[in-house]
């Protein structure tokens, strides 16, 4: 069956249950519409390149960097990123290690630096198969881990989130942080890609 | 990050531990795949409310600590295909642990 655009599509059992929460909570005065809208927005407004300033932080100063390792929500709110209540944990890929993050039991993503997350992180084959099969899936992504190097899967199934900090490219010396960050991809901080100086 | 009251860690980085094969119905954050498996503290993340208690409406007190545990992937899953060097990460809380 073709599906008709613009036409009337019934609510699926889900967006039922959000649309009925969110009236309920309205109408007892526990929230109102302008606050749900106004987390909305903020939640739209957190992207990728908060995670990425990070990282070209930590990539042009060693001492910041072993702050990040240390406590990452510590080292976040030193450039005035909120982290919130959950504590950040970054992982650091070297010519030794890659890691990678997925979350098995639900979705959890360090939303309050890379935002909202792809379809692709929440579906049952990623979350699957990341700690199964990792090296099959990163080639999937078009990544290939050398096997001398080794992998270290993160399971983000309680308080933690983590955020991988990638390695520098090559041939970025004397490159200033802004230009640094626009080389850190969403999926470089997940660890299914890695940056590359064009 | 451990606070009075909090229930004490019973674990040191880097100390070989199990992971309960218990199968208890509610809301658990132990993945099913690493039940009954061994690994090694890497690290003691705090401690945090039970998160199984919070799933049921109490207050999860008093804290537990929870753990990152690091499980070497051919001990996980015996048709691991990839390197024997790989390690999965997984945050458990300590009452899902015990000693070897």
């Amino acid at each position: 069956m073709k599906e008709e655009k613009g036409k009337y599509q019934p609510l699926t059992y889900f967006q039922m249950m959000e649309v009925s929460l969110r009236e309920l909570l309205v109408e007892k005065g526990i929230v109102t519409e302008a606050e749900v809208n106004a987390e909305v927005e903020a939640m739209r407004s957190r992207t990728p390149e908060r995670g990425a300033r990070v990282v070209a932080h930590a990539w042009s100063d060693p001492s910041y960097k072993q702050r990040l390792l240390a406590d990452g929500s510590k080292a976040c709110e030193e450039l005035g990123l909120e982290v919130g209540a959950l504590k950040l944990v970054v992982v650091e890929n070297t010519p030794q290690v890659h890691n990678a993050i997925v979350c098995t039991l639900c979705s959890c993503y360090p939303r309050m630096l890379l935002g909202i997350p792809p379809d692709w992180y929440k579906s049952r084959n990623y979350r699957s198969r990341m700690v199964r099969e990792p090296r099959v899936v990163l080639k999937e992504f078009g990544l290939e881990i050398s096997s001398d190097i080794q992998i270290r899967v993160h399971d983000s199934t309680a308080d933690m989130r983590y955020m991988v900090l990638p390695m520098r490219p090559a041939g970025t010396d004397g490159w200033n942080e802004e230009r640094l960050a626009t080389l850190v991809t969403r999926d470089s901080m997940i660890g299914v890609a890695l940056p590359r100086a064009a | 990050m451990q606070a009075k009251g909090d229930v004490k860690p019973r674990f040191r980085i880097g100390e070989r531990v199990r992971v309960m094969k218990a199968y208890p119905l509610g809301h658990v954050r132990t993945p099913y795949y690493i039940r009954g498996c061994s690994g090694e503290i890497e690290r003691l993340c705090g401690s945090f409310p039970n998160p199984e208690e919070l799933a049921q409406m109490r207050d999860g007190l008093p804290a537990i600590p929870l753990y990152r545990v690091r499980f070497r992937q051919q001990d996980v899953w015996p048709d691991y295909g990839g390197s024997a060097e790989d390690v999965v990460e997984i945050e458990i809380y300590q009452h899902w642990l015990e000693k070897v």
